[in-house]
C-alpha cells in the first residue's frame, strides 16, 4: 500500500508551537502567510515586522528575518526597512488595537506615501492580549472589559472600517477584506494574501489584507460559536471584498 | 578642503554625510529645521535617502527599521519632538540598534519657546524613556567640534550597537562659524552580521526584538546591557579642562555656555582671580576624573547651565562632598551673559567688590 | 583685536546678510569669527538682529551683550541697542528711518541717511551695503576687498550682476565716513 502525502508543514513557518488560544485563527492566518511566502519562493528575501498584541511573538513563528516594532509603529518600521532594502519583501502583521487605534497614524501615512509593503491586518474586534478590552473595531453593543454594558455609540464612538478608509488614499494599491470563518473563505483569504505580496512585487503601492478573525477567549464563545459570530455579526459591519486593486485581475 | 562658513544645523547634517550616514528620517521643528532641509537636498546627491515622516514618533520608528538593516541612520529634533522620540529610543536600546539622534534643545517645559536651552539634560542623560538604560550623549561647543563628534557618534553607535545622542542648544544650531571637513579617512568597519536583511546567503532567520517575556531571561539580558554601559563608561568619557591647574574655583559648563563662561574666566584671570573650567563633552558618561583630580584642592565649583540646575547633580556626585558646588543658571531660553557669569564668579570667589561695568 | 558687533533692523533690510558678509570677510582674512542670528517668529516682519564676533583669538561667547559696534537700521533697533554700546564703542544709525539721535557722549555716533542714499543710487535694497561701507571704513579692521570677495559667497551666481551696485554702495558709505 503506497501512502500519499496530502498535508505538510509549510517551510514558511518555524516548528515552534504557537501560544495562541484554542479556536483563535491567528495560527491559521500565520500559516496562510507562510504558505504564500513559500509558494512565491521569497522566504529568503522577506523581512517581517511583528507588532504588539497577541501576535507580538509572531517573530518566533515566521521562518524569515523578523524585526519587532513598538505598539502601532510597524508600518513606520517597515518603511525604514523597505526604503533601505527596496528589493526585499517587507510585511507587517498587526492586530486591530495595534493598527486601528494606537497605530492609525502610521498606517494612514504609510498608505498615503504608497509604501511598497504588505500589511496583514487581523481584525477580531477586541484587544486580546491585554484581556478583552474594546478595540476601535468593536461592534456597537459588543461587551468587552471596558464596555461592560456593550459598546455605546454615543459614549465610545463607532467602529472604524479600515479597508474602506485606506482605499480612499491614492497610495494604497491593493486592499481586500477577507474572513476565516469557513474553508471557502480561508482559501479566498490565502488568495488575497498572495495578491497582496504580488502587488508589492510589482511595486504598485501599499497592499493590505484585512482578515476577520476570532477571539473565543475574550468573546466568551466557544470556537464554533466564534466562527458563527464572525459570519453573522462581523461581516454585516465589515463587508468582505476587494476595495482597491491597482494591479487589476483577480 | 578649505574652511567654509556654515550654520550649526547644516554642519551637523554634512558631518553625518561625511560619517557615511545615508539615511535620515525626520520631522521639522524649530530650531533645527535647517538640518532637515539640508538632508533633504544633500542625501539624494550622495545616493542616500531622506524621508519626512508624519511625526517624530514615526520618524524614530523608521530609524529603528533602517537601523535593523545595519545601515548608518540619523534623526534629529528639538525638545518637544525629542520627547516624542523617547519611546523609539528605549526600543533602540532594548533591541540594541545603532543610530544617531540629535536634540537641538529649546526652552521648555511643554511647548516652551524656540530659544536656546539645556533643560533636556536630565532627559538625555538619565534615560528619558522607560527601562534601565543609558545612552552616550555628546555635547559639542563649537561648530568644528560638531564635525569631529558626529563622526565619533556614528562610530560609538556601531561599536556598541546603541543609539547615541548629540545634544546642542538652539544657539549652536543657528550660529555660523568657519568649519573644515578634513579629507575623509576610511570609515572603521563594524560587525553587522546581526542585521535583518533577509536570510538569502546568510543562514537562518534572525530576530531583532526587545521583548523577553521570561523574567530571568530579561534580567540576564539587562545584565549584558549593564555590562555594555559599564564599558562605555570606561571608554567613552570626553572632556576638556582650561586653567584648572592652579584654579581656586572651577566653572563647570558644556556646549555654548562653556564658551560664554570662558570669556568670563579670562576676565577674572585678568583681575587676578584663579578660575578654571571643566567642560564635559560627553554628558553621559559624565567625566568624573577631572573632579577627582581637583576636588581636594579647589575652594569650590560653579555649575553654569541654561537650566534651573540639572548637570549640577552630576557635578555634586563627582565632587562627592569634597568642595562646595555653587550654581548659576538661566532658563526659558534666556542665555547667561559673560557679565552675569563674571558677577557670579566675583560673588563666589569673593575678595573683590563687584561693580557693574559696561562691558568686560 | 576683538570686535563684537550687533546689526539690527526690520526683517528684509538685509541685516543678517550684513553680518554674514563681515563674518566671511573675517574668515578670508584668517581671523576667528562667529555669526549668531536672532531667530523665530520675530524674524517675520518684526525686528531681526545678528551678533558677529571677529577676533584674533578663539571666539568664546558668540552671544554679544555689550557690543563694541552697533549698526541700527530702524527705530526699535535703536531703542534696544543704543544703550548697550560699550563706552568707546561705535554706533552707526540709518537716520533715514531712525528718528532719535543718540545723546551719549562716551561713544562714537555716525548717522547716515542710508535709505535715502540707496534710493538716490537707484536701489533701496542696498541700504545695508552703504552702512556696511561706512562701518568698514571707520573701524578699519577688515578690507573692503574682503567684503567684495565675500559677496561672491553670499550671492548665488545668477545674482553676480548685483556685485557692481553693491560695490558702489560700499564706496558711498566709505566716502561719507571720511567727513566724520
Amino acid at each position: 500500500m503506497s501512502m500519499k502525502t496530502v498535508f505538510e508543514r509549510t517551510t514558511g513557518l518555524t516548528e515552534k508551537p504557537t501560544h495562541y488560544c484554542p479556536g483563535c485563527t491567528h495560527g491559521l492566518i500565520h500559516r496562510l502567510v507562510g504558505e504564500v511566502l513559500e509558494e512565491m519562493d521569497i522566504l529568503e528575501d522577506t523581512i517581517g515586522v511583528a507588532a504588539v498584541g497577541c501576535s507580538v511573538l509572531s517573530y518566533e513563528y515566521f521562518n524569515c528575518d523578523m524585526t519587532q516594532a513598538a505598539h502601532g509603529r510597524a508600518p513606520a518600521v517597515a518603511t525604514g526597512i523597505k526604503r533601505v532594502l527596496p528589493n526585499r519583501f517587507i510585511f507587517t502583521y498587526q492586530g486591530d488595537g495595534d493598527l486601528a487605534s494606537i497605530g492609525i497614524s502610521e498606517i494612514i501615512h504609510a498608505a498615503a506615501r504608497g509604501e511598497k509593503i504588505t500589511v496583514i491586518f487581523v481584525n477580531n474586534a477586541i484587544y486580546g492580549m491585554t484581556g478583552g478590552q474594546m478595540a476601535p473595531t468593536s461592534l456597537i453593543g459588543q461587551k468587552t472589559a471596558t464596555t461592560p454594558d456593550g459598546r455605546n455609540a454615543s459614549v465610545q464612538g463607532l467602529p472604524i472600517r479600515v479597508s474602506e478608509m485606506l482605499a480612499t488614499l491614492d497610495g494604497s494599491a491593493y486592499i481586500e477584506r477577507v474572513s476565516t470563518h469557513d474553508v471557502p473563505h480561508i482559501l479566498k483569504a490565502k488568495k488575497a494574501i498572495r495578491k497582496a505580496f504580488e502587488t508589492q512585487k510589482q511595486g504598485l503601492g501599499l497592499s493590505l489584507v484585512e482578515v476577520l478573525s476570532t477571539c473565543p477567549t475574550n468573546w466568551g464563545l466557544d470556537p464554533h460559536e466564534s466562527l458563527d459570530w464572525v459570519r453573522d455579526a462581523m461581516i454585516p459591519v465589515y463587508p468582505l471584498g476587494v476595495y482597491k486593486n491597482e494591479a487589476g485581475g483577480n | 578642503m578649505g574652511k567654509v562658513l556654515m550654520k550649526g544645523n547644516e554642519v551637523l547634517a554634512e558631518a553625518a554625510v561625511h560619517a557615511d550616514c545615508r539615511y535620515y528620517f525626520g520631522y521639522p521643528i524649530t530650531p533645527q529645521s535647517e538640518l532637515v532641509a539640508y538632508m533633504a537636498r544633500r542625501l539624494p546627491e550622495v545616493g542616500g535617502l531622506f524621508l519626512q515622516a508624519e511625526s517624530e514618533i514615526a520618524a524614530i520608528n523608521m530609524v529603528y527599521g533602517a537601523a535593523s538593516t545595519g545601515v548608518r541612520v540619523m534623526t534629529s529634533s528639538s525638545s518637544p519632538g525629542f520627547s516624542l522620540k523617547q519611546e523609539g529610543i528605549s526600543y533602540l536600546v532594548g533591541s540594541e540598534l545603532p543610530a544617531v539622534i540629535v536634540n537641538i534643545v529649546r526652552g521648555g517645559p511643554g511647548l516652551g519657546n524656540i530659544q536656546p536651552a539645556q533643560s533636556d539634560y536630565f532627559q538625555v542623560t538619565k534615560g528619558g524613556g522607560h527601562g534601565d538604560y543609558h545612552i552616550p550623549v555628546l555635547a559639542p561647543s563649537t561648530l568644528q567640534e560638531i564635525v569631529d563628534l558626529t563622526m565619533d557618534a556614528f562610530d560609538i553607535a556601531d561599536k556598541y550597537r546603541s543609539p547615541v545622542i548629540i545634544m546642542g542648544d538652539g544657539m549652536l544650531g543657528q550660529m555660523m562659524e568657519p568649519v573644515e571637513f578634513k579629507e575623509k579617512v576610511e570609515s572603521k568597519q563594524f560587525d553587522k552580521s546581526w542585521a535583518t536583511t533577509g536570510t538569502r546567503g546568510d543562514g537562518g532567520p534572525k530576530i531583532i526584538t526587545s521583548l523577553e517575556l521570561d523574567a530571568d531571561s530579561l534580567e540576564k539580558r539587562n545584565t549584558l546591557l549593564q555590562k555594555k554601559f559599564a564599558e562605555m563608561k570606561e571608554q567613552e568619557v570626553r572632556y576638556e579642562t582650561y586653567c584648572t591647574e592652579d584654579a581656586d574655583y572651577i566653572i563647570v559648563a558644556y556646549g555654548t555656555v562653556a564658551r560664554i563662561a570662558m570669556n568670563a574666566i579670562n576676565k577674572a584671570r585678568e583681575t587676578g582671580l584663579k578660575i578654571g573650567l571643566i567642560r564635559p563633552i560627553s554628558l553621559w558618561p559624565f567625566p568624573e576624573k577631572p573632579f577627582e583630580e581637583t576636588r581636594k584642592r579647589v575652594k569650590g565649583y560653579i555649575s553654569v547651565e541654561m537650566s534651573a540646575g540639572q548637570m549640577i547633580e552630576d557635578v555634586r556626585l563627582a565632587v562627592n562632598g569634597h568642595a562646595p558646588v555653587d550654581f548659576y543658571g538661566r532658563t526659558g531660553g534666556v542665555v547667561p551673559t559673560q557679565e552675569e557669569i563674571y558677577e557670579k564668579i566675583i560673588t563666589v570667589a569673593g575678595g573683590l567688590k563687584y561693580e557693574h561695568e559696561n562691558g568686560i | 583685536m576683538l570686535q563684537e558687533i550687533i546689526i539690527a533692523g526690520f526683517g528684509g533690510q538685509g541685516v543678517m546678510s550684513m553680518g554674514q558678509l563681515i563674518a566671511y570677510a573675517g574668515m578670508i582674512e584668517e581671523k576667528n569669527v562667529s555669526w549668531l542670528p536672532s531667530y523665530g517668529p520675530e524674524q517675520r516682519g518684526g525686528t531681526a538682529n545678528c551678533a558677529v564676533v571677529v577676533s584674533d583669538q578663539q571666539v568664546g561667547s558668540p552671544l554679544v551683550s555689550n557690543p563694541s559696534a552697533v549698526i541700527v537700521l530702524n527705530n526699535p533697533s535703536f531703542d534696544k541697542f543704543e544703550p548697550k554700546v560699550r563706552p568707546g564703542g561705535l554706533l552707526i544709525s540709518n537716520s533715514s528711518l531712525v528718528a532719535r539721535k543718540s545723546e551719549r557722549e562716551d561713544i562714537k555716533v555716525i548717522d547716515i541717511r542710508a535709505t535715502d542714499l540707496a534710493n538716490e543710487l537707484g536701489n533701496s535694497r542696498i541700504t545695508n551695503m552703504i552702512l556696511l561701507g561706512a562701518f568698514i571704513e571707520y573701524s578699519k579692521f577688515l578690507s573692503e576687498n574682503s567684503i567684495i570677495e565675500s559677496l561672491k559667497k553670499v550671492l548665488s551666481e545668477d545674482k553676480y550682476h548685483l556685485i557692481d551696485i553693491n560695490k558702489r554702495a560700499l564706496r558711498k558709505g566709505a566716502e561719507l565716513v571720511a567727513v566724520f
